[in-house]
């Protein structure tokens, strides 16, 4: 018959984390890996349920409960800390001599190997924990690469995105991205006004000072359509000189009149270009989303421009609203009859 | 061939030459762009055009520089991350060598498209070793000699290498292992990187 001693020494060399208990429930002697986790402890006599913790099975109390349960998966942990989790399988001596527990580490081994400095030497070579350690780390660095390749093709789409959306020469949104802003706005059910800004005398600065003179007008433009609007509205140039603002939540025709009136007099300032003084100003019409009963951009966008048309028609410099039949009253201004411009809080015909 | 060898070479051009050098090599090399990605896969032909053009410019031996390369995949700190995943392949010198045999599996476990050569050690005699290098990477032999010689530092050991020519389209390195525990070598700390 084997000696607890011969044992001791085969199973040191074989599974360097067994603990073999005697019938009393004192630990006979432990692996060296195990004794590393707890070099303070005095292994050899005391009470193994006293050093663990089981958690499962739970009705584990006693040697003779561990030996009925030879061969289950034993779940157990420190019972001081750091309480590492440990997974074990154990089996019974001969004779009634106690039980062999063999432990690993399980799941827990990547805390474990740094909470308690082990080396490769502290593992069996059967054990794969190196080769985990190794997967582990190899996959973080796959994972890092990944990782970064995905940063730099996320900044990349961001920038492109962000491209397709903006006017280059002036920074604002383009038409398509105002097309976009528009659905959003309409699919939410948020109600908004519809502001189309079309520049006065562009032509003739394009004509006389060139088209250096004729970008740096549509850039100090854009400027102050930003300035005299939130952040929160959307400024997008749509055309040559062609500008819609959608300004969300803004229902009151006398605030919007203020914002476009006080727009008009800015752009009428004079811009000094290369020596040169450039004057222009700007004519707009507005819409109201709350004035139609199933709003449509396609549509807004039309009663705006008619809008507008009708503000140029009254000789420039000038601000109307949409109203239903402003397209007529408009053939009426064209007879020199007065209209209905400048609009000044005029509301919609229904 | 692979993103990540592609990305290792320029890393060494850049770290020992310089940036504005790699951008040389890479306006001779005329890909259409400066840098490799690491998980990308990028054609024969373009890494092939790469160390061409890095030969051209740089004007050193290709033999040479792919060397240098292998002794800066270990003993540089930028990619510490290679030298650690290399040091788990044993405790010692010996063992190391021997872990090579797994090494292309190893890597294809990491990275599932990296297909490395296979690598065979021949024991002749305990402190004499052959390395047959099977082929399918030009120049994989050079940057393993200058990965050999690396890791010998890292374990401390002193060893001869000798780049022994071609049998049958394999490459052979003999290595002699002069002196184990030569010098101090570098700590290898099996938690360092843990989560």
């Amino acid at each position: 018959m084997m000696t607890f001693e011969q044992l001791t020494g085969m199973a040191n060399v074989i599974c360097p984390m067994f603990v073999i208990v005697d019938n009393h429930g004192r630990i006979v002697s432990a692996g060296p890996t195990l004794k590393k986790l707890r070099p303070q402890l005095n292994w050899e006599g005391r009470r193994f349920f006293r050093v663990f913790d089981l958690s499962r099975p739970r009705s584990v109390r006693s040697v003779e409960d561990l030996a009925r349960f030879a061969g289950s998966k034993l779940h157990l942990q420190f019972r001081d800390a750091p309480q590492t989790g440990l997974k074990g399988g154990c089996t019974p001596l001969p004779d009634g001599q106690g039980v062999f527990v063999n432990l690993s580490f399980g799941i827990s081994v990547l805390e474990a190997v740094r909470d308690y400095d082990l080396t490769s030497a502290d593992f069996s070579p059967t054990d794969l924990t190196i080769e985990m350690l190794y997967l582990v780390e190899a996959k973080s660095a796959a994972m890092e690469a990944s990782r970064q390749l995905n940063l730099r093709l996320q900044g990349a789409k961001i920038a492109a995105e962000e491209q397709a959306f903006t006017d280059t020469l002036t920074g604002l949104k383009n038409r398509r991205a105002m097309d976009h802003v528009l659905e959003r706005l309409i699919a939410s059910g948020r109600e908004f006004a519809l502001m189309h800004l079309d520049l006065d005398f562009f032509k003739q600065v394009n004509d006389t000072l060139g088209h250096a003179a004729g970008d740096a007008v549509l850039q100090q433009a854009a400027r102050l359509m930003v300035e005299c609007t939130r952040q929160s509205d959307t400024v997008a140039r749509v055309g040559g000189d062609e500008f819609v603002m959608i300004l969300e939540g803004v229902m009151d025709t006398g605030r919007l009149e203020t914002i476009a009136n006080r727009l008009i007099q800015r752009l009428e300032e004079p811009i000094p270009f290369g020596g040169q003084i450039c004057r222009i100003s700007a004519s707009a019409g507005t819409t109201l989303s709350s004035w139609e009963k199933d709003p449509d951009a396609q549509k807004l966008l039309n009663q705006a421009d008619l809008a507008l048309y009708a503000a140029k028609r009254a000789g420039r410099a000038q601000h109307c609203f949409y109203r239903e039949g402003i397209e007529k009253a408009d053939a009426t201004a064209d007879r020199g009859m007065a209209g209905p411009y400048p609009a000044a809080a005029r509301g919609p015909a229904t | 061939m692979h993103g990540l060898i592609n990305k290792a070479i320029q890393a060494f051009v850049t770290s020992t030459y310089g940036a504005d050098r790699w951008e040389e090599v890479m306006e001779e090399a005329e890909l259409g762009f400066a840098e490799f990605e690491a998980m990308l896969y990028y054609t024969e032909e373009q890494s092939g055009r790469m160390l061409a053009a890095m030969e051209k410019v740089l004007a050193r031996p290709l033999p040479e520089m792919l060397e240098d390369m292998g002794t800066f995949l270990v003993s540089n700190p930028q990619v510490e991350a290679l030298r650690r995943l290399l040091r788990f392949g044993g405790v010692t010198y010996v063992e190391f060598l021997h872990s090579l045999d797994d090494l292309s599996d190893r890597a294809r476990l990491a990275v599932s498209d990296l297909h490395l050569p296979g690598l065979e050690l021949l024991e002749q005699a305990p402190d004499q070793f052959e390395l047959v290098c099977q082929q399918g990477l030009p120049g994989y032999a050079h940057v393993l000699m200058g990965v050999l010689r690396a890791m010998a530092d890292d374990y401390g050991d002193l060893v001869f290498l000798n780049h022994s020519g071609t049998h049958d389209g394999a490459e052979r390195i003999s290595i002699t292992l002069v002196e184990t525990e030569f010098a101090a070598g570098r700590e290898f700390d099996l938690g360092a990187h843990s989560l």
